[in-house]
């Protein structure tokens, strides 16, 4: 199940990355920006039952600090890594369910499924800028200060 | 005359930026970083979604670009990023600056529709499986996702207001689904319309809106959210209409 999920969600991520017109060569990191941040989901909202909400959260948080990385590394604008991975969190299935629920009349189920879907909106936004703090408190830390002899002499060692 | 120059090659890399999608801290990152690179240590900045103010000192007149057309290509806004990157390293000249630009504004998009399209469909039955559908639901949801996404290239061509091509290509799109489970070549339609409608999700907006937000730009991060909750709302309010009818 897992090697199935982390395909499909490969290839979905790299076709919204051509939707949305990245470049070329960064088709196959878009790809794994949306599995991983989709593997971590699946493997904490179905395999460890974890709440979704929080499943999403952290989900979201991978995805930012991963394509925070790649953005670093490839010297490319972050949006192009953080869209493919977010757009698998957006809750469309449970937008759906609460839409189903409203037009069958069932209002207490089309609720609680809409404001679950909120929640996990705001988990989505939330991670995103967790992400951005941790990336920021990582780049502003005097790492120097943490070196000590043994780290680059390696003859004490 | 030389500070002319710089003007014109700030809004139009800002331009560029603007349209393709970039945010909108981004853009005004960009703009002021090149105006720097050449010299000028105060210029002014100030993008929203549908306009650009610059000015190249804060007591000198400031001057103004309106943006009506916004479309999604990363690969400009990739570009863009790496042109003034080489400005500011002082790689570029205000000549060549200036040509690049202009190369980059005539470019077209790199992947044409039948890709985009092929995309859109893979796409939608890739998430048909990962929303726990089942593998023969996967057809289904690539031929009806393949055909929402191009209806909406379509009618966005065909109609200038904004949201109803998305309300329109729902609506067909959740017939298809329901076309596909009558004939029988589909099973749970609630997995190929989720599925399919995937391609039509604003997440580029939502995205966009989160970080604008965060970079402190209040204005813009309001005005997309705005637009990405009228466009979830056109998508579910065309699903709602024809499952109100079949149901």
């Amino acid at each position: 199940m897992i090697i199935e999920q982390s395909v499909v969600s490969f290839i979905a991520a790299m076709g919204f990355a051509i939707i949305f017109n990245a470049p070329r060569q960064s088709l196959w990191q878009c790809g794994t920006v949306g599995m991983f941040g989709w593997l971590v989901y699946v493997s904490l909202a179905r395999i460890l039952d974890v709440n979704i909400v929080i499943a999403t959260l952290v989900a979201a948080i991978v995805v930012g600090i991963y394509s925070q990385v790649l953005a670093k590394w490839f010297r490319t604008p972050i949006i192009i890594f953080n869209i493919a991975g977010i757009i698998p969190l957006v809750p469309g299935g449970l937008s759906y369910d609460a839409m189903y629920f409203l037009v069958t009349n069932n209002y207490d189920l089309a609720i609680s499924s809409a404001a679950t879907a909120a929640m996990i909106s705001g988990a989505i936004a939330l991670g995103l800028i967790v992400s951005e703090i941790i990336n920021q408190i990582i780049r502003n830390t005097n790492w120097r200060k943490y070196h000590n002899e043994y780290d680059r002499k390696g003859v004490t060692r | 005359m030389e500070e002319d120059a710089i003007m014109k090659v700030c809004l139009l890399a800002g331009k560029i930026m603007l349209q393709s999608g970039a945010e909108t801290y981004r853009v005004e990152d960009t703009m002021v970083r090149i105006a720097r690179a050449f010299g000028m240590e105060d210029a002014q900045a100030y993008a929203t979604p549908t306009a650009i103010m610059f000015a190249v000192d804060m007591t000198t007149p400031s001057n103004f670009v309106r943006i009506d057309q916004r479309a999604t290509d990363l690969h400009k806004v990739t570009k863009v990023n790496g042109i003034s990157r080489y400005i500011s390293a002082g790689e570029l000249t205000l000549s060549e600056a200036r040509e690049q630009l202009l190369q980059i504004n005539q470019e077209s998009i790199v992947f044409p529709v039948w890709l985009q399209i092929l995309a859109a469909a893979l796409a939608s039955g890739c998430f048909t499986i990962m929303f726990q559908g089942t593998w023969r639901d996967f057809i289904p949801a690539l031929i009806v996702g393949g055909a929402g996404y191009y209806l909406m290239i379509y009618f966005h061509k065909m109609l200038k207001i904004r949201f109803f091509a998305e309300f329109l290509a729902s609506v067909l799109l959740a017939l298809f689904a329901y076309l596909m489970v009558v004939l029988s070549l589909g099973v749970d339609i609630d997995k190929i319309i989720i599925g399919s409608v995937m391609p039509l999700v604003p997440g580029l907006l939502i995205t966009n809106a989160v970080r604008d937000l965060m970079a402190g730009h209040l204005v813009s991060g309001l005005t997309k959210g705005v637009e990405a909750i009228l466009t979830a709302f056109a998508i579910g309010a065309g699903v709602a209409i024809v499952l109100l009818v079949v149901f």
